[in-house]
């Protein structure tokens, strides 16, 4: 099996849908010319031409207004967002056109748009430029929302969302973009809304998604030298959640711990609680904790900002909780 | 179907989308137009400037048209606009522009054809309709309010581009009175027969509160 980056499998699942179908077109501020700012779309414009990989000013809003009326003439619009921080100003588009649209028409416009961008902190880029927003976007009726951890999840994953035939959130994540993963060869597409389990355990679940599908796989390295064995269920999709994973894992090790880089307050982690609480309390051995970002805007000082981050240790010192180790 | 694109509840955000739908079809290389309506107030929302800079940028089949009626809800214009010749914001975006007589409907017919056949050379147009609002801003906005005169309305009504026109069809012959008051009684009974409708359809079934929340399959 092939060994790619994260940005290139990226650049495949485009370069593949734009491909198979003319009506899929990639705008966004550099996408085209500069080759992206993180160069997922890079050689696009040199073989799709500037009508489908269009470069953009500065203008968040109004492009991705753009992107929604383009989509109720049938197109498929991918927009690329910077970074999902500045996609905030693109929230009347996303919130009040792209997920109503469907609804508000009666069924008349479908909404067929990819919006995708980093997601979350990179490192030492600031409160501004570090903020994970998963939450907030699944919050909304209307749209789908995906947050893929290798190579292959994100090729599969934004393959899925193109296809679909309603407005998906894909987030990306800036230290992921260089890491590599064995990509399998030939069609993939994952179905949205479908868990992973990123390592078989029996003795707690650690669930987690994006980035911190790394903070898990590591804590559960450290959780078997001290003869614990993990289970770490990547929800891949936040919107919708894959409550029968989450369950069954639950079911199967009696206790759990939410990773998330978010904040703990109406966080991803809190509806996955409220989930195991309704779905699986009789299997409860422990309450289920939380790791999350500090609820701090992230600082810019190296020292800082690790430890407002979640880690591996902070999640080794909650599963230990949950196991009534400490 | 009858590519009418929808009302849209967010002021001036309905406007990058008209850029969008001209997007599409110049992206299929289509000879439609988009027209875009909204009103003056929308003018001071970004994505208004956003959506006619990259209009123009990329030359999109689009004519925006500003019906300005003066008032922003119960705000004039002038109160809130530093520029309230609302085509020169045109001039920000290099794009051709004009200033109509919105009660003349002749003079807004011409400048729209001009401008939808510009818009299909790829020269969108923004036009200013300089129009007024007989009635309040909505069905529990009083007539005229505290924020214009009575005698405002009344001078302003002088000016109704349907009394002029019937004026005109009548001065110059076309129709008789008899003929305009037969019209008109033909567009009430058409309006009273469409709210009737609208009134005596039943209410949706329960389980229509959870449909087209997201459709259904994928291409």
């Amino acid at each position: 099996m092939p060994t790619l980056t994260y940005r290139d499998a990226l650049n495949q699942a485009l370069r593949e849908e734009m491909q198979r179908d003319p009506n899929v077109f990639l705008m966004g501020e550099e996408v085209g010319l500069y080759q992206g700012a993180y160069k997922v779309s890079r050689g696009l414009l040199e073989e799709f031409g500037p009508q489908r990989i269009v470069d953009t000013p500065i203008a968040e809003l109004g492009f991705a207004g753009i992107g929604v009326g383009a989509a109720m003439t049938g197109l498929r619009p991918v927009v690329e967002f910077m970074t999902w921080n500045f996609a905030v100003l693109a929230l009347d588009q996303i919130v009040n056109s792209a997920a109503k649209m469907l609804y508000m028409s009666g069924g008349q416009f479908p909404m067929p748009i990819v919006f995708r961008g980093p997601n979350g902190a990179a490192l030492q880029l600031g409160a501004q430029h570090s903020q994970a927003w998963e939450s907030w976007l699944a919050h909304i009726p209307g749209l789908k929302v995906v947050a893929p951890a290798t190579p292959a999840d994100a090729k599969g994953l934004l393959k899925a969302a193109i296809r679909d035939n309603n407005p998906v959130i894909v987030l990306e994540g800036e230290m992921l973009y260089n890491t590599k993963g064995e990509v399998p060869e030939g069609e993939l597409v994952i179905p949205i809304g479908q868990a992973d389990i990123k390592r078989p355990g029996t003795d707690v679940t650690l669930i987690c998604h994006s980035k911190t599908v790394s903070v898990a796989l590591k804590a559960a390295d450290l959780l078997q030298e001290s003869g614990v064995s993990a289970e770490v269920v990547d929800l891949r999709s936040i919107r919708p959640l894959d409550e029968t994973a989450i369950i069954n894992s639950v079911t199967k090790t009696n206790r759990c711990v939410v990773v998330e880089e978010g904040w703990h307050h109406c966080g991803v982690g809190a509806q996955v609680v409220d989930i195991i609480q309704r779905d699986a309390f009789d299997h409860l051995d422990a309450p289920v904790l939380r790791v999350t970002q500090a609820d701090v805007p992230m600082p810019y000082n190296k020292v800082l900002e690790r430890a407002a981050k979640s880690s591996p240790e902070k999640v080794v010192a909650a599963a230990r909780r949950v196991l009534y180790l400490d | 179907k009858r590519h009418f694109m929808g009302g849209h509840g967010i002021v001036g955000g309905h406007i990058p989308l008209a850029a969008g739908i001209g997007f599409g079809i110049k992206y299929k290389g289509g000879d439609q137009v988009c027209l875009c309506y909204f009103g003056e107030a929308a003018v001071n929302i970004g994505a208004f400037h956003e959506a006619l800079n990259m209009a123009a940028v990329w030359k999109l089949p689009v004519v925006f048209i500003c019906e300005n009626n003066r008032y922003g809800m119960g705000t004039a214009f002038e109160r809130v606009a530093a520029l309230t010749d609302v085509a020169e914001h045109a001039r920000s975006y290099d794009m051709a522009s004009a200033e109509v007589d919105g009660m003349d409907l002749f003079a807004v017919y011409e400048a729209t054809q001009k401008a939808v056949a510009a818009a299909r050379e790829g020269k969108p147009t923004l036009l200013e309709v300089r129009t007024y609002r007989f009635m309040g801003h909505s069905m529990s906005d009083p007539l005229h309010g505290v924020y214009r005169t009575k005698e405002e309305v009344e001078e302003q009504k002088k000016r109704d581009p349907i009394a002029a026109l019937t004026h005109h069809l009548r001065d110059e012959g076309t129709m008789d009175q008899a003929a305009i008051d037969g019209l008109d009684a033909e567009v009430r009974a058409e309006v009273d027969q469409a709210a009737k409708f609208a009134d005596d359809s039943p209410d949706p079934e329960p389980d229509a509160l959870f449909q087209n929340v997201l459709a259904d399959g994928h291409d």
